[in-house]
C-alpha cells in the first residue's frame, strides 16, 4: 500500500507522519509517532484505554483512521501534564491510589479531563456514567471515581 | 493485498460519484465506530472509504422553517446533544442517539451510521421510527426520500439502491403536547448492545393521547414500527388497560432469536415491559408533569 | 519477631514508585517497545474444537515475500507424555509444550498450530492463511456433563479413570472424621447442586512480547508476565536455549490476576527470532486473548451440610467438578481445599475432580478454584442458617475456625482472624443499616465468607546504598497491585529515611536472584522478608562503620532516624553519622554498601474475609444491581492501606461480574461466541457502587511486619454474597451463575420456590 502523508497537531505541536490508509489513529500514535501512552486493549472501542481527544472531543483512537487527523488537533495522555507540572487529576490519582496496574490509567485520565472540562461539578453518577467506556479490571473503580470527584472539588475551589 | 483508498470529498456530488464508481468495494465513513471494528476484525476489507464528514450538509443540524429538524447523517450524538433546541423538542431521539456506545463513541457515532449499519439493535433507530423521521438519500439517480422504517432490509442490509448515500434525517414539527422517549434493556448499565429497545412518541391533549408511534428494536430482523401498539394508546388516557394492550401488541410483534444477548422468551416479555415504561416517560414529558 | 511500632512510613498512603510513569503515559508495558530490525509474529490457530492434525504444509507461506520464518510443533522441544511429568511449579511441561502449539491434535478452537514472522503484521497474517493443514475433525465436548459421559470423545486417550479412557484426569480429596456418622447426628441436612460458567481474568493488556536471539544464542525477552523467571524457564525448556543465555526483562504488566503465570507467546517468538535472525514482536488481539488464554474453570459442585438444631455443623460433603480445558490442571485444590476452611467441621469430605474438555486450558485466576467452591458452600450455609432461623453471621460465628482448629487440608491453624472478620461485619454500619426503599425494585442483603491459602516461596532482593546516600531496592517480582509502594514504605521505615529516597525496581532474570511467581498473594509477604533481611544487614554494616570511625564497639552504635548514634552517653559523645555521610565515606571504609538475601520464605498464613452485599432487583426486567458492598478482611498488616483496599475493591468487582454477567458463551460449533469486551460483560464504572473496606489487622506473627497476603481472598466470598442477597430480595434461590437478566426473569416466572436443589 502506498503510504499517506498526514499533517496534524498533536499535544499542541505541529506534526507530520506517514501511515497506511487503513491504520487507526492508535496505530499511528503508537507507531510512527512513538506515543505509546495510549494503549490497545480491545481495538473495538469497548475498553477506552486508547482514549484521546480530537478537537477537544473525547474519542477512542482505535475507532478513528489516522488519515482523519489531517488538519485536526489531537491530544493524548502525553500532553496532559504541563512540562514537569502534573495535571491535578494526575496528582490526585497518585495520591489516592487510583491506579494499580496502570494500563487503563492513560485513558481514564484523558476521559476524566474531558469530563471536567465539560462539567466541572459532576455528581458521582455522572462520573460513573462518563467513565463507563473506560474499563478497569484492577480497582473496582472506587478510588478512580473518588479521585475525579476530589480533583473537581479542588479545581472549583481555585 | 488490496489497496485501500481514503477519500474525503467536500461535496455530496463528489461523494456520490466516488461511492457509486467504487461499487461494492466502497464504504461510507461517518463516525467509523462500526466500520473500523469490522475492518479490524477482518469481516470487511473495503477498497475505497468515502469520508463524508467534510460535506457541510452531512454534519449540519438545521431547524426547518416549519419547526422541524434536519440532521445530517454524520452528526455525532455529542454534537446533537450540544444543540440548544433539539433535546427540548426530541428528548427521546436524543437519548437514543446518545445511548450508542461510550462517551468516546458518542463523540463520533451518528444516527446515520447507526441506521446504515443495519443492526436490528441500533439504539437510535426505534426512536427515529417513533419520531416519524424521513430520510433523504442521494444516489446516481438523484435524491429521494424514504420513511426511516423502510430503510432496514434485514441484519446488516438496507433498502438503499446501489450507490445511494444517506444524507439526512428530517423530523417533523411538533404539535403542542408532544414528546417522546426511548428505553432499552441491557444487562449492564452501559456499553452493551440493546437486548430490546423501545421508542415511543406521543401527542396528548387534556390527558388523552391523540397520536402515537411506537418503534421496537432488537426483537426482529429489522426495527419494527408497531402500529397496533400505537392504536392501543391513541384515544386512551394511558390507563392500565390501554398500556397492557399496547404492551401485548409489542410482545405480539416480536419475532426475536435466541442469542448471546437474550432469549426469545426474555425479549418478548421485555418488549411489553419497556413499552409501558417508555410511554409513561413520554407522557410525563408531553404533559409537562 | 518484634513488630516495628510507632511507624512513620508503614501504614502510610505514600505515592507509588512507578506512579509517575503510569499517570504520564511513560510506563513501558509489553507492547510498548521496539527493536531495530524488528519483525512481526502471528499465530495460525485451529478453527476446530477437536481435530487430528494429519499434515501441515507451510511451503506457500514460506515463499510469500516478506516472510522470514515459520514454526510448527516440530520446532518446539517435545516432552513425551509416556515419559512422565516434568513439572515447573504447578505446570507440567508435557501440557505446556502442547498448549503453546498443538502437536498431534488440536484441542480447542484457537489452539495454535503454526506461527509466522514477517516484515509486517499484514504479511504475517496473510502468510498464516497460506498454511495448509489437513485436519481430521473429531467429535468434541465442552460442558462437564458432556465430557464425563461414558461415550464422550476423550481428549487424552492415555488417561484412565476407573480403568477406562476418560476425561476425568485428576481427583483429590480432603477428609476429616466420618461423614456418614456425622450426618446421622444432624437435625437439618441441606444438599444443593451449583453450576458456574468459565470466566476470564479480563486483564486489559493483551499478552505481548518482543524477543531477540543473537547468533550466539544470547536471548533477550521483553514481555509482561507474572514472573520473568517463569518466562525464562519455560522458554528455555521449550526452545532448548539454556537459562543462562536468556535474559527475561519484565515489562510493566497491565493486569494478570493469575492469567499471566504461564507463557503463550514467548517460546514461539523465541523460535521465530532464532530462525529469522531478527527481533520478533508478537501481540495478541483481544479475540485471541479470549479464545486461547485463561480463563478459569466452569464448574459443577454439590454441597451437603448437616447441622444440629442449636446451629452446630456436624458434617459436610462437597464434590467439585472443574473444567480443566484442553489439558489437565484445573484448580480443584482451591475448590476442595478452601471452601469449608472457615469452619470447624468435625466430619468433612471434600472432593475435587479435574475434567478435560475442548476449550482453552485454564489458567490461574485469583484464588484459583476457591471462589467456585465458596460459592456453593456459602450459599448452602445461608440456607442452613435460614432453616435454623439464625442470623447468617451468628451461624458462621458459631462454627468459625480459630487457633487450634485442624483444617481438612492439613494445617492446624495458628492465630487466625476469621472470627474477627465476622464480628467486624456484624458491627459494621452496613449490617446495621436498613435496606431502604427500592422504589418498586426489590432489595435484599446477603453475606458470605471466604478463605485462601496464601503462598510463601522463593524470593530474592538486593538493597544498595547509592554513592549519594540514597537507596535502590531490586526485587524479582512483577508488581501488579502496588507492591513496590509497600516495599518502599518498609525499607524507608527500617532505615529511618524519607520513603522518596528509596527507589524500588523489578530486576530482570540476569540481575536479581530467582524469585517465584507474582501469585498466591505472596509478593509483599515474601519480598518484604528478603528486603527486611537485606536492609538489616545494611544497618549492621552502617553501625560497624560508624563504630570504626568513633572507635567504639559496634554494639554501642544504634541506627535511628537515618543515622548512626551512640546507644547512650556512656558509649561516647559523637555527632550522628547520617546515611549520606556514611555513603560518602564508603570507599575508604571497606567499599560499597549493599546486601542481598535469597530465601524460600515460610510462614504465609491463610487469609479470611467476610462480605456484605446489598442488591436491588428490577423484577420486570430481571436486572440485579449491587447497590452497597462491604468487604471485611484480615489483612495482617496494611503496609500501604491504599493498595490493600485496592485489592479488596478489585476482587469484589471481579466477583460481581462473575456473579451477574460474565460467562463464556459457546456456539453450536463449539466456539466462543463472545470473544470481546462487548459481549463478555465485565463490570463498567456505572455498574458498581463504592466498595467499602474494613481492614482487620491481626499481624502475622511469622512475618517481620506482620504481613499476610491480601490479593486473592477478596474474590472468594463475592458470588455467594451476591446470590444470598438476591435470594433475600426475591425469596428464590439461584443455583447457577451468572444470575443474568434472562435467567433471573425465568426464575421469577417459574413456579418452583426453592429451585433445583435436592433436600435430604
Amino acid at each position: 500500500m502506498a503510504k499517506v502523508h498526514v499533517t496534524t497537531t498533536i499535544n499542541g505541536e505541529p506534526m507530520e507522519f506517514l501511515c497506511e490508509p487503513d491504520d487507526t489513529m492508535l496505530d499511528a500514535l503508537r507507531g510512527p509517532l512513538s506515543l505509546t501512552g495510549s494503549k490497545e486493549g480491545c481495538a473495538s472501542g469497548d475498553c477506552g484505554a486508547c482514549s484521546i481527544t480530537l478537537d477537544d472531543r473525547l474519542v477512542c483512537s482505535c475507532l478513528m483512521l489516522a488519515v482523519e487527523s489531517e488538519g485536526h488537533e489531537i491530544r493524548t495522555i502525553e500532553g496532559l501534564a504541563q512540562g514537569d507540572r502534573l495535571h491535578p487529576l494526575q496528582q490526585k490519582f497518585l495520591e489516592m491510589a487510583a491506579l494499580q496496574c496502570g494500563i487503563c490509567t492513560s485513558g481514564m485520565l484523558v476521559a476524566s479531563d474531558a469530563l471536567l472540562k465539560k462539567n466541572p461539578d459532576p455528581t458521582e453518577e455522572e462520573v460513573r456514567f462518563w467513565l463507563a467506556g473506560n474499563l478497569c479490571r484492577c480497582t473496582g473503580y472506587d478510588k478512580i471515581v473518588r479521585a475525579v470527584m476530589e480533583t473537581a472539588a479542588e479545581m472549583r475551589a481555585q | 493485498m488490496t489497496e485501500l483508498r481514503y477519500l474525503a470529498p467536500g461535496t455530496l456530488d463528489e461523494a456520490v460519484g466516488a461511492f457509486a464508481a467504487a461499487g461494492s468495494a466502497a464504504r461510507i465513513l461517518a463516525g467509523g465506530t462500526d466500520l473500523l471494528v469490522q475492518m479490524r476484525s477482518g469481516i470487511l476489507k473495503p477498497g475505497v472509504i468515502v469520508d463524508i464528514k467534510k460535506i457541510p450538509e452531512m454534519t449540519a443540524i438545521e431547524e426547518t422553517a416549519d419547526g422541524g429538524f434536519r440532521i445530517g447523517a454524520a452528526v455525532s450524538g455529542m454534537a446533537l446533544a450540544e444543540h440548544k433546541n433539539f433535546g427540548k423538542v426530541w428528548p427521546g431521539v436524543l437519548e437514543a442517539v446518545n445511548l450508542i456506545g461510550s462517551k468516546q463513541v458518542q463523540g463520533r457515532a451518528s444516527a446515520g451510521g447507526n441506521l446504515c449499519n443495519g443492526s436490528p439493535a441500533g439504539d437510535s433507530v426505534p426512536a427515529m421510527v417513533a419520531a416519524g423521521a424521513i430520510v433523504t438519500v442521494q444516489g446516481p439517480d438523484g435524491r429521494r426520500e424514504m420513511k426511516v422504517e423502510d430503510v432496514p432490509a434485514g441484519p446488516g442490509r438496507t433498502n438503499f439502491k446501489p450507490g445511494e448515500i444517506l444524507v439526512s434525517f428530517t423530523l417533523p414539527p411538533r404539535p403542542p403536547g408532544s414528546s417522546d422517549a426511548y428505553l432499552r434493556m441491557i444487562p449492564r448499565t452501559e456499553m452493551d448492545i440493546a437486548v430490546v429497545g423501545c421508542g415511543v412518541s406521543l401527542t396528548m391533549k387534556d390527558g388523552t393521547v391523540t397520536s402515537a408511534r411506537v418503534g421496537l428494536g432488537a426483537v426482529a430482523p429489522t426495527v419494527l414500527l408497531v402500529e397496533d401498539a400505537a392504536k392501543a394508546l391513541i384515544g386512551s388516557r394511558l390507563d392500565d388497560a390501554a398500556l397492557a394492550k399496547a404492551a401485548s401488541a409489542c410482545s405480539a410483534a416480536c419475532r426475536p432469536i435466541d442469542d448471546k444477548r437474550g432469549t426469545i422468551a426474555y425479549r418478548t416479555k421485555v418488549a411489553g415491559v419497556l413499552l409501558k415504561r417508555t410511554a409513561a416517560i413520554a407522557a410525563k414529558r408531553a404533559t409537562g408533569k | 519477631m518484634n513488630l516495628v511500632t510507632n511507624n512513620k512510613w508503614i501504614g502510610q498512603r505514600t505515592i507509588r514508585p512507578d506512579g509517575m510513569d503510569k499517570v504520564t503515559g511513560r510506563a513501558q508495558f509489553a507492547a510498548d517497545t521496539t527493536m531495530p530490525g524488528m519483525i512481526w509474529g502471528k499465530i495460525l490457530r485451529s478453527p476446530h474444537p477437536h481435530a487430528r492434525i494429519r499434515s501441515i504444509d507451510t511451503s506457500k507461506a514460506e515463499k510469500l515475500p516478506g516472510v522470514k520464518a515459520v514454526v510448527t510443533s516440530k520446532d518446539i522441544v517435545d516432552f513425551p507424555i509416556e515419559k512422565g511429568a516434568v513439572m515447573l511449579g504447578i505446570q507440567d511441561m508435557r501440557w505446556m509444550c502442547r498448549n503453546v502449539m498443538a502437536r498431534d491434535k488440536a484441542l480447542f478452537p484457537g489452539h495454535p498450530v503454526a506461527a509466522v514472522a514477517a516484515t509486517t503484521e499484514a504479511i504475517a497474517a496473510e502468510a498464516c492463511n497460506l498454511i495448509e493443514i489437513d485436519y481430521e475433525v473429531l467429535p468434541w465436548s465442552i460442558e462437564i456433563d458432556d465430557a464425563i459421559k461414558s461415550d464422550a470423545p476423550v481428549l487424552h486417550e492415555f488417561n484412565k479413570f476407573d480403568g477406562k479412557p476418560s476425561n476425568i484426569v485428576g481427583r483429590l480429596e480432603h477428609k476429616k472424621g466420618d461423614i456418614a456418622e456425622g450426618f446421622k447426628k444432624a437435625d437439618i441436612v441441606i444438599e444443593r447442586t451449583f453450576t458456574t460458567r468459565p470466566v476470564h481474568q479480563g486483564y486489559i493488556e493483551p499478552h505481548a512480547c518482543l524477543i531477540s536471539v543473537a547468533p550466539d544464542g544470547k536471548t533477550t525477552i521483553w514481555s509482561s508476565s507474572q514472573g520473568q523467571f517463569m518466562v525464562r524457564a519455560m522458554t528455555s525448556m521449550l526452545s532448548g536455549i539454556p537459562q543462562s543465555d536468556i535474559r527475561a526483562i519484565p515489562a510493566e504488566i497491565g493486569g494478570g490476576f493469575g492469567g499471566k503465570t504461564i507463557v503463550y507467546l514467548e517460546p514461539l517468538a523465541t523460535l521465530l527470532a532464532k530462525k529469522s535472525g531478527r527481533p520478533v514482536k508478537m501481540v495478541m488481539t483481544r479475540e485471541e486473548v479470549m479464545r486461547a488464554t485463561g480463563p478459569t474453570s466452569g464448574s459443577k459442585s454439590t454441597v451437603k451440610i448437616g447441622a444440629t438444631r442449636d446451629g452446630k455443623i456436624v458434617a459436610a460433603h462437597g464434590t467439585f467438578y472443574l473444567q480443566a480445558g484442553a489439558f489437565p490442571g484445573s484448580p480443584i485444590r482451591g475448590a476442595a481445599g478452601c471452601s469449608f476452611t472457615p469452619y470447624d467441621i468435625p466430619n468433612l469430605l471434600s472432593e475435587g475432580y479435574d475434567v478435560c474438555s475442548n476449550r482453552s486450558k485454564v489458567a490461574a485466576y485469583r484464588a484459583p478454584g476457591a471462589p467456585i467452591g465458596a460459592y456453593a458452600v456459602e450459599c448452602v450455609m445461608d440456607e442452613v442458617a435460614e432453616r435454623l432461623k439464625m442470623d447468617p453471621l451468628d451461624f458462621r460465628l458459631k462454627n468459625a475456625a480459630k487457633q487450634g482448629t485442624k483444617a481438612a487440608h492439613g494445617p492446624v491453624f495458628p492465630r487466625i482472624g476469621y472470627i474477627e472478620t465476622v464480628e467486624a461485619a456484624k458491627a459494621s454500619p452496613h449490617y446495621a443499616a436498613p435496606l431502604g426503599d427500592g422504589h418498586g425494585k426489590l432489595r435484599g442483603r446477603g453475606v458470605a465468607s471466604g478463605f485462601w491459602f496464601n503462598a510463601g516461596g522463593e524470593s530474592s532482593a538486593q538493597v544498595n546504598i547509592t554513592e549519594d546516600g540514597n537507596v535502590v531496592v531490586t526485587t524479582g517480582h512483577p508488581d501488579i497491585g502496588g507492591s513496590r509502594a509497600g516495599i518502599a514504605n518498609i525499607c524507608a521505615e527500617l532505615l529511618g529515611i524519607d520513603y522518596r529516597r528509596v527507589s524500588v525496581i523489578i530486576g530482570d532474570t540476569q540481575t536479581v536472584g530467582f524469585s517465584n511467581l507474582t501469585g498466591g498473594s505472596r509478593v509483599l509477604f515474601a519480598s518484604s522478608m528478603v528486603v527486611t533481611q537485606s536492609t538489616e544487614k545494611i544497618i549492621q554494616t552502617l553501625r560497624e562503620r560508624a563504630a570504626k570511625i568513633w572507635e567504639i564497639d559496634p554494639e554501642a552504635v544504634k541506627w535511628e532516624n537515618g543515622a548512626a548514634h551512640p546507644v547512650s552517653p556512656n558509649a561516647g559523645q559523637f555527632e550522628p553519622l547520617t546515611l549520606e555521610q556514611l555513603a560518602e565515606k564508603a570507599p575508604a571504609m571497606g567499599g560499597p554498601i549493599g546486601a542481598g538475601v535469597q530465601l524460600n520464605t515460610q510462614g504465609a498464613d491463610g487469609g479470611f474475609g467476610t462480605h456484605i452485599c446489598d442488591v436491588e432487583v428490577d423484577v420486570d426486567l430481571g436486572i440485579a444491581r449491587v447497590i452497597r458492598y462491604t468487604a471485611v478482611q484480615d489483612v495482617g498488616r496494611a503496609i500501604h492501606p491504599g493498595y490493600v483496599e485496592g485489592q479488596l475493591q478489585g476482587g469484589v468487582a471481579q466477583g460481581i461480574g462473575w456473579a451477574l454477567n460474565e460467562e463464556y458463551i459457546y456456539t453450536k460449533e463449539g466456539k466462543v461466541d463472545n470473544p470481546g469486551f462487548l459481549d463478555y460483560r465485565m463490570p463498567v464504572c456505572s455498574d458498581l457502587p463504592m466498595i467499602d473496606c474494613i481492614m482487620v489487622e491481626i499481624p502475622n506473627p511469622k512475618h517481620p511486619q506482620g504481613v499476610k497476603g491480601v490479593g486473592e481472598v477478596p474474590l472468594v466470598p463475592v458470588m455467594a454474597a451476591v446470590a444470598n442477597a438476591i435470594y433475600n430480595a426475591l425469596g428464590k434461590r439461584f443455583y447457577a451463575l451468572p444470575m443474568s437478566p434472562p435467567k433471573v426473569l425465568e426464575k421469577l416466572e417459574s413456579a418452583d420456590a426453592a429451585g433445583c436443589g435436592v433436600e435430604a
